[in-house]
């Protein structure tokens, strides 16, 4: 079936930059994911009650991998109700176990009025599978809920992955949706909120650092809705070896958009001289009285810092990990405390560490 | 007892000649000043020394006890002994002071069995406030916190050598004061040797100089004692950088 559809081109500009061109459906088959759920009782559904919580946040595919993964979804669907505060983090992890499958998970997390949850939701293969996963991860937050998401992707060298993650935010909700990328081959994410209820806030936080041939391709939209609704934007990221990292952001603010606040910051550090980063932030703003700033930085380590922690006595590739660890440290510290922290720790130094 | 000996040392910037030719030697324990006016060549001197990025040597020779300085990358000259005091020290945002010192002796083999307690005694000493060791380096620090900071790593590290770039600008009075005795008592307690660049002698009510030199237009025009930099204080620079064309 797959086979059929025609793919998108570099030719659009949502999908410029990226290697789209390279990829081939007919090498997949559709297919599962092994996947475990920790965490999740009291607010797990199955059966014909998850499938029907899908669309909960997304109302409109984005694009044609958003539409297949719509079509036939594996879903998980995470409902937490009016009030409640699930206590314990909801851990997904998804391994892909052999090559030639493509597989569409689906995360929906529908939190009800002043509930709370936190969800960790990990990807995971072996260098040698070569896969696609298309995960699609939908958010609802009704009036005052707070939802708090994070994606891990510790995908094998060889695995691509096409998703999305969508906000929906109400009425003084709050979403924060965090992710990391250190693994997959070409890994692109397009990340969107909506705040469409007044005084809904929203932060989009990531980190991702790929090497040898890796490429990280994030879209973002910073979609304000409402008056009052505000967003802050954060990802930062690090080339190396050949690699290659593109972000693109939008920012838009309806007329209805009055009052609002929207923050928006790409940083990436190109660590070798064949790595490529490209950042382009763009603003659409229907309204006055707005409060908006964006800013985007693409460069190597600064020599200034390299001279200063080497003129004590550093050595350059310790100096070179602080200022690397140092340029993470601000968005490290708006990840939620989870057990993997100190994993994607280790991931980031073996990364400084191994050359290719 | 250790020497730096720094002969006919030619340095250029951007294709420029900024240094013509400067001859010092520093043993332990004295204390040296290089004055001089602006654009003389003072801070290449000290960048040049340390090894910066874009400051080119044309000529001359560096040398610590008889090591060939010029010839190790930056890291090295430190662990050499070689510590430089930046007039304008980098922020380096997310690193904190105690990484970068615990780093710094790691390389020198000489870790310090409690670092922290070190750091809190040689933060209390110049009056720096210990909240600061836990921050990123010099990131929002007032220039006196950054310059206390710089004199807190020397005092930690222990160079047999300082090269101290203008400790004095930017600061009050106080801070001037805590920052110049620490250098001073260093060269007391532990014998180290300082190259104190300076403008003004403000600085010597703490740190008394053995020696004082002018530099002027990349050359160094007069030698003496502590009596050039009074000189200096009521004439001021006007007649060397005649002398100097």
């Amino acid at each position: 079936m797959t086979t059929a559809l025609e793919l998108p081109s570099t030719e659009e500009e949502i999908w410029r930059y990226s290697r789209i061109n390279e990829l081939d459906m007919s090498k997949f088959a559709s297919g599962k994911l092994t996947t475990t759920v920790e965490g999740g009782e009291g607010v797990q559904l199955t059966g014909a009650v998850a499938t029907a919580l899908v669309g909960s946040g997304m109302h409109v595919q984005p694009d044609m991998f958003a539409q297949m993964n719509t079509d036939t979804p594996d879903v998980i669907a995470l409902q937490i109700g009016k009030n409640k505060v699930h206590t314990q983090t909801v851990v997904i992890t998804h391994s892909v176990d052999k090559s030639g499958v493509v597989a569409y998970p689906r995360l929906v997390i529908d939190a009800a009025e002043n509930s709370e949850i936190v969800v960790v939701e990990r990807f995971t293969s072996a260098d040698n599978v070569h896969s696609l996963v298309v995960p699609v991860v939908e958010v609802h937050a009704a009036q005052s809920a707070r939802v708090t998401y994070l994606a891990i992707n510790e995908l094998g060298k060889n695995t691509w992955q096409i998703g999305h993650q969508v906000a929906v935010g109400e009425r003084d909700s709050n979403v924060r949706l965090f992710t990391v990328a250190l693994g997959g081959d070409y890994a692109r994410m397009r990340a969107e909120v909506r705040l469409v209820g007044q005084g809904a806030s929203a932060q989009q936080t990531a980190l991702y650092f790929a090497d040898g041939t890796q490429m990280h391709d994030f879209r973002t939209l910073q979609s304000h809705e409402a008056p009052r609704t505000h967003s802050d934007l954060l990802f930062k990221g690090a080339v190396k070896d050949t690699s290659k990292s593109v972000y693109t952001g939008l920012i838009k603010i309806t007329e209805n958009g009055t009052k609002t606040e929207a923050f928006q910051t790409n940083r990436t550090l190109t660590l070798s001289r064949g790595a490529w980063a490209e950042s382009v932030p763009n603003l659409e703003i229907e309204t006055n009285d707005v409060k908006c700033s964006h800013a985007s930085t693409v460069g190597p380590i600064d020599d200034d810092q390299r001279f200063y922690l080497e003129s004590r006595g550093v050595p350059p590739e310790i100096a070179e990990r602080l200022v690397v660890f140092g340029f993470f440290d601000e968005v490290i510290d708006r990840l939620p405390q989870s057990e993997f922290l100190a994993g994607i720790r280790d991931k980031v130094i073996a990364k400084l560490g191994g050359t290719k | 007892m250790s020497t730096l000996e720094i002969r006919d040392l030619q340095v250029s910037v951007g294709g420029t000649q900024i240094l013509n030719g400067i001859t010092l030697t520093i043993n332990s324990g004295e204390v040296h000043a290089v004055m001089g006016p602006n654009g003389a060549g003072k801070s290449t001197l000290s960048a040049a020394i340390m090894g910066k990025p874009g400051y080119e040597v044309t000529g001359g020779s560096v040398k610590l006890d008889g090591q060939d300085v010029l010839a190790m990358p930056t890291w090295q000259r430190a662990v050499a002994g070689l510590h430089l005091v930046m007039q304008y020290p980098t922020e380096v945002p997310g690193v904190k002071l105690s990484e970068v010192l615990s780093e710094a002796l790691v390389a020198r083999h000489a870790t310090l069995p409690n670092l922290n307690k070190t750091i809190n005694e040689e933060a209390a000493r110049i009056s720096f406030d210990t909240e600061l060791v836990n921050r990123a380096v010099n990131v929002d620090f007032s220039g006196g916190e950054k310059k206390r900071n710089e004199t807190l790593q020397l005092a930690v590290l222990k160079p047999k050598i300082a090269i101290l770039d203008e400790l004095d600008s930017g600061l009050d009075i106080d801070a001037l004061r805590d920052c110049a005795k620490r250098v001073e008592d260093a060269t007391n307690e532990t014998g180290m040797g300082a190259l104190v660049i300076t403008h003004y002698s403000r600085l010597f009510e703490e740190l008394k100089p053995d020696f004082v030199h002018i530099l002027a237009k990349g050359r160094i025009v007069k030698s003496g004692g502590p009596e050039l930099a009074d000189e200096l204080e009521r004439d001021g620079y006007a007649a060397y950088a005649e002398a100097a064309k």
